[in-house]
């Protein structure tokens, strides 16, 4: 068979880039050795939503339910049930993208591929049988996997990645989470809601520590509030498996040796390389590619977290759209510039651009305008008064740079400054947007008239 | 996806015309069939479809324009339905309506409000981030002036600090137009006309011009032209035009002096191996510049042919977008109208382009200083001075008038 781009992994670069070439008009197969979807919709994003979902219903049942005027007699969970859900959800998305694979006339091909030159991918099938298969042009979308610890590799019990974390049979009494990004952090608020008991360890002086420091912080009161043992600017200095589960040493403020059932490793990802040609990498270990997208072999091209970060599936599908484009129109493709991250505890984290420390460090000129949601009048309707939004606006044009909120409704939000950013919107052009009253948004009009002087409910 | 859009069909079109609906509502369509014809800023060119399916609704009749990317009709494969969203495609239906009298005459309206028409800003508006016009404002900088790099080609805040960097010629005032009166009319710009107004303002305002003119004898032309036609005629072949020894003389010259088939490109100066010989030719309400490719090894029989199918067609506006796109150097021949000599404007990104007067009989001094009747032709040629120089024009047009008064030469 000949195709015009194979692309090797479904996951948010590889399906999309297929189907992107498959509506220019192009013949497309997509590879994928597991299911449709990727860590994303498998093991990523999705299920975790779901478990999350599951997370914040029952804290705010147990917590806050008097609050709200609920009580409850004897108010229970089914682990099981959790756990299935969020399978179940993962399992109708991953129809959907075979389902949009069909639509589109992408063929989908289930099985291990390799590369078998700069224009052919040999692929085992899940029968063991293997194909040959010509291509014009070859997306690497294959992804990445957890990190293990040195010296403390995964066993699937009691030393997990996210992959296991997810589909835990039993709910652990405890539990110790290395690394405290965006998947630490979600863990840690998940199972804290059901009662386990979590200690969460970050290297770095905060947790969450790529985000604006403000925030980080009052996460970190949050979380401490909420019951998680937050361990901040500590260092693992020995892990080892005992009886009971793990042992680990942390030097920081104080030193300690913890014990859990379970060690939950979050401190990154490897790359997942596929066969074949030996391709150029960066330092770290991920594809080296051009401005184009392409490796180091003409007509080989890659996108997605192969590449390296940011390991979002967003920006892997914009990578792998810019990819496809660029390969068979005459888009030039650009890289990624501005992206939102979030995270999904609660309160929930999101942000775009520049970081106040950041801005800092570049020596820009700037002002900042915040606003707390406990001046928002829906927030107080609905009981969500924790965080604020952040916003960082450059002098002497009032461009908006950064945008940082923590709160219940954080990652709905950012969109909008999403948008004001790639519009290069000044604080004015946020300012003269009326926004729906009541609704949290109005924090973001809010923390922008603060950074002008003209603030109106604070 | 079920809907033909409008496609770009040459790089400087923004929209297209209908011209002909090839196929009608209810037709079966194949892939590759011809569907409609539509009109650029250059050509009427075909549309083909890209699918097999029934051609179901027209939403821009005859006549009517669309913009790139608009919806032109709706052609549905065998079981497929139509989209159920429809209102996108009907507001395109309404957006190009077919003006069916273009040069309309102005209503009393508008010599109401003349600030209407004298508005110096009266062209579409510019598509710019607030925070690039902010910056534009504080730097004073022109944004008509600026190509957008942002999405939609929308001018975003690094395309005006680059050009901050490099200062641009002046801003430019355009000097508004005498309002029209009830009996005047308005004729709004058609696409090439609005190209021949960007590029040729463009050229005069950015390119320093300069200019020679040369006196070529063509007694000798004149004979030897006869002297083939009659030739020509007895053996059933066309004839050959003077223009068409120009253009050969014009290219054989080229290759002596390379440095007249040459582009100005910011940090260096590209000179080509290949001429590629643009020829204006009028056409209805403007010009095109068809291209001969790699003219330097065609014969003057294959010059002569080529401009010959070329400009047949440019009137017709049956040209290819890459029959009139990547010329190296331009010939622009008002010899027909009896214009005895002019400057033409420089076709950028040319550096040369020559102006060809009319052959006339005059009163001549010979080598004996005896008047006596002559052929003449004046030759012009307008160039960039950032490419090439005085000198180095003058050698060119040396080499010019050295072929055309020993046209022999050419027949090899």
């Amino acid at each position: 068979m000949s195709y015009d781009l194979i692309v090797i992994g479904g996951g948010p670069a590889g399906y999309v880039g297929a189907i992107r070439a498959a509506q220019l008009g192009k013949r497309v197969a997509c590879v994928e050795k597991d299911r449709a979807g990727g860590t994303c919709l498998n093991w990523g994003c999705i299920p975790t939503k779901s478990l999350l979902r599951n997370a914040e219903l029952f804290h705010l049942m147990k917590l806050r339910g008097g609050e709200f005027g609920f009580s409850f007699d004897n108010l229970r969970y089914d682990w099981s049930k959790i756990i299935k859900r969020s399978r179940d959800v993962a399992d109708k998305n991953a129809a959907g993208i075979e389902y949009l694979f069909k639509k589109n006339k992408v063929d989908y091909i289930r099985g291990e591929a390799s590369l078998a030159g700069p224009d052919a991918v040999t692929v085992k099938g899940t029968d063991g049988k293997e194909q040959k298969l010509e291509a014009g042009k070859i997306l690497l979308a294959t992804g990445v996997v957890s990190r293990p610890m040195p010296g403390f590799p995964f066993n699937g019990k009691t030393v997990i990645g996210s992959r296991e974390a997810m589909i835990l049979e039993r709910q652990p009494k405890n539990i110790i989470i290395i690394g405290a990004g965006a998947i630490g952090v979600e863990f840690a608020y998940f199972f804290n809601a059901f009662g386990t008991k979590v200690t969460l360890v970050e290297m770095m002086p905060n947790i969450l520590p790529l985000e604006d420091t403000e925030i980080s912080q009052t996460l970190e009161k949050a979380f401490a509030k909420q019951g998680i043992n937050v361990l901040a600017g500590t260092k693992v200095v020995k892990a080892e498996t005992s009886a009971q589960g793990v042992k680990i040493s942390v030097e920081g403020k104080k030193s300690e040796t913890l014990e859990a059932e379970v060690c939950l490793v979050a401190i990154g990802v490897q790359p997942l390389l596929p066969g074949g040609l030996s391709l150029q990498l960066t330092p770290r270990g991920f594809l080296q590619t051009t401005d184009r997208y392409q490796t180091s072999v003409p007509g080989v091209f890659a996108a997605g977290d192969i590449i390296g970060p940011p390991l979002l599936a967003h920006t892997a599908s914009y990578e792998a759209i810019q990819a496809v484009e660029g390969m068979f129109t005459e888009h030039v493709p650009k890289r990624i510039n501005a992206f939102p991250s979030c995270t999904y505890c609660q309160p929930q984290v999101a942000s775009i651009g520049l970081t106040e420390r950041a801005a800092k460090e570049q020596g820009l000129k700037f002002r900042v305008g915040k606003f707390p949601f406990s001046a928002s009048g829906k927030a107080r309707a609905v009981g969500e008064v924790d965080g604020f939004v952040k916003l960082l606006f450059g002098e002497p044009y009032g461009e908006l740079l950064g945008a940082h909120i923590i709160g219940s409704e954080a990652t709905e939000m950012i969109a909008e400054l999403g948008l004001a950013l790639t519009l290069e919107a000044t604080h004015e052009e946020i300012e003269a947007s009326i926004h729906a009253h009541p609704t949290l948004s109005e924090a973001v009009h809010e923390a922008t008239g603060q950074a002008f002087g003209a603030a109106i409910h604070i | 996806m079920p809907y033909v859009e409008m496609p770009k069909l040459s790089d400087t079109m923004t929209e297209g015309t209908v011209v002909k609906w090839r196929k009608a509502v209810g037709d079966s369509v194949t892939a590759g069939d011809v569907i409609a014809e539509v009109e650029t800023d250059k050509a009427v060119m075909e549309l083909e479809a890209f699918d097999d399916g029934t051609l179901k609704e027209v939403y821009v009749s005859e006549g009517g324009k669309a913009r790139i990317g608009e919806k032109l009709a709706l052609l549905l494969a065998p079981g497929e339905s139509a989209p159920e969203h429809d209102g996108e495609a009907g507001r395109a239906a309404k957006a190009s309506k077919p003006d069916a009298n273009r040069s309309q005459v102005v209503s009393p309206k508008a010599k109401a409000d003349p600030l209407e028409v004298a508005a110096p800003t009266v062209s579409s508006r510019v598509k710019a981030s607030p925070l690039a016009k902010k910056i534009a404002d504080a730097k004073g900088v022109d944004l008509s002036s600026i190509h957008g790099s942002g999405p939609g080609g929308r001018i975003v805040a690094r395309d005006i600090e680059s050009t901050a960097a490099t200062p641009a010629p002046k801003p430019t005032t355009v000097i508004p137009a005498m309002p029209p009166g009830p009996s005047d009319r308005r004729i709004p710009l058609t696409g090439m006309r609005k190209i021949i107004a960007e590029r040729l303002f463009a050229s005069k305002t950015q390119i320093p011009h300069f200019y020679l003119n040369i006196e070529v004898d063509t007694g000798e032309l004149v004979r030897l032209r006869t002297q083939l036609n009659e030739h020509l005629e007895k053996s059933g072949q066309g004839k050959l035009t003077f223009n068409d020894f120009i253009l050969k003389a014009v290219v054989t010259a080229a290759t002596k002096v390379p440095r007249v088939n040459a582009s100005f490109a910011g940090d260096a100066v590209i000179e080509y191996a290949d001429i590629h010989l643009s020829v204006a030719v009028a056409i209805d309400d403007g010009l095109v510049t068809p291209v001969i490719r790699q003219a330097q090894k065609k014969s003057l029989r294959e010059i002569s042919e080529a401009v010959k199918d070329l400009a047949t067609r440019a009137r017709t506006k049956k040209l290819k977008p890459e029959e009139y796109q990547g010329g190296t150097l331009t010939v622009s021949n008002l010899g027909s109208y009896g214009i005895k000599s002019f400057s033409a404007v420089i076709n950028p990104p040319q550096a040369v382009i020559l102006s060809i007067g009319a052959i006339v009989k005059k009163p001549v001094l010979n080598a004996q200083d005896q008047i006596v009747p002559g052929h003449r032709l004046a030759i012009g040629l307008s160039a960039d001075h950032r490419v090439v120089d005085g000198a180095i024009g003058a050698q060119y047009l040396v080499e010019l008038r050295q072929l055309l008064e020993n046209p022999v030469g050419m027949l090899l």
